[in-house]
């Protein structure tokens, strides 16, 4: 039952036939996240190329969110454990931001754009904090938005014909020019990212 | 843990805190507690199973799987952040050490509840059997908490 995500190595694609991040693949960036601190500069929603419709049926792309700063994280409507502790954990932390909350978007991206439609992420995202957006498209659409991110994600079958999603945990946070400005990692403490977000913003 | 113990049984002296205490159920060296789901939107969705388990006893035990009658299959997992990329792979079993306290908690091991009979509702509560393999079954009262919980939300004691 359990899978890893194989890093690196075009040998390895074609073991992921069902594996959708191909725009990732396909530019190499796929350590993005990791390691390289300097690639994290390329990570730029001004240089972005994607579309994607919100939770109210807009279609939204990058160029939208410029001149204000920007959260976006990667998850699903059908997530049990880590998607709900994200959204509470950014909840948190618009709540310590108070007004200056107001002065960023925040979006969550859907991996699982079969499941979750517009509908779907509006359902789900009202137990949380309104300002949170969710965005979703056609699995195309979805696979190249991600891959602007460097973000990873991948269809992982369960034994009862059911399928759950590994991906990106890590909220990335852009500046008002679109520069990526950090990433907070799953879980992080709200004392460091708070501060993170702040920076952003300022 | 004989200092706990010893705290614990001086507690029972006292009057009982004004926040609920969680429902608790004890076996051999283990005492289960806390036991909490997130409501679910539809019963489509696998619903989460979290509790905290102390183990008192001086010999590890391990927790080999979770059952309910609210679900057609149930399973241990563990959500783990590997290169930034969350998973949750299946956990054969949660290993309780002696002497120590483990939770099925938020980001950590959790129960997966799939095949839900019915959605899961804020304020009801359903019975989960945990089996381990020293202590045997244990069923424990799990109360359904607004799908914004991030906690147990009574005094584990």
């Amino acid at each position: 039952m359990r899978r890893r995500l194989i890093l690196g190595g075009a040998g390895a694609l074609g073991a992921f036939g069902f594996m959708m991040g191909l725009g990732a693949w396909r530019s190499g960036d796929l350590r993005r996240i990791t390691g390289d601190a300097g690639a994290l500069d390329r990570i730029d929603l001004a240089r972005m190329d994607w579309e994607l419709t919100d939770d109210r049926g807009d279609r939204v792309s990058p160029r939208d969110w410029l001149g204000r700063a920007s959260m976006v994280c990667f998850g699903f409507t059908w997530c049990p454990d880590v998607c709900p502790t994200t959204l509470m954990d950014i909840s948190g932390w618009l709540e310590d931001l108070g007004p200056e909350a107001e002065r960023i978007h925040v979006s969550l991206i859907t991996v699982d754009p079969e499941r979750d439609s517009p509908a779907t992420l509006s359902e789900y995202l009202s137990n949380f904090d309104p300002r949170i957006r969710g965005l979703t498209g056609t699995p195309a659409e979805v696979a190249q938005a991600a891959g602007a991110f460097g973000a990873r994600y991948e269809r992982i079958p369960r034994e009862d014909g059911d399928y759950t999603m590994d991906h990106t945990s890590g909220v990335h946070v852009f500046r008002p020019s679109g520069a990526l400005s950090s990433i907070i990692d799953f879980h992080e403490d709200r004392k460091f990212a708070v501060p993170k977000i702040t920076r952003a913003i300022e | 843990m004989k200092h706990l113990a010893t705290a614990l049984g001086l507690a029972v002296t006292l009057p009982l805190a004004a926040v609920a205490e969680c429902a608790s159920v004890s076996a051999g060296g283990l005492t289960v507690t806390g036991a909490w789901s997130r409501a679910t939107i539809g019963n489509e969705r696998p619903a989460v199973f979290y509790v905290e388990i102390r183990n008192e006893g001086e010999t590890a035990d391990r927790l080999t799987g979770i059952d309910t009658p609210v679900a057609a299959m149930t399973m241990l997992h563990r959500t783990v952040v590997e290169e930034g990329v969350a998973s949750m792979p299946h956990a054969e079993a949660v290993e309780i050490p002696a002497c120590e306290t483990v939770g099925l908690a938020p980001g950590s091991h959790h129960g997966m509840l799939m095949g839900l009979t019915a959605p899961l509702t804020e304020g009801e509560s359903f019975p989960v059997t945990l089996q381990f393999e020293r202590a045997g079954a244990v069923e424990i009262d799990t109360r359904v908490l607004s799908i914004r919980a991030q906690e147990a939300q009574c005094d584990a004691g």
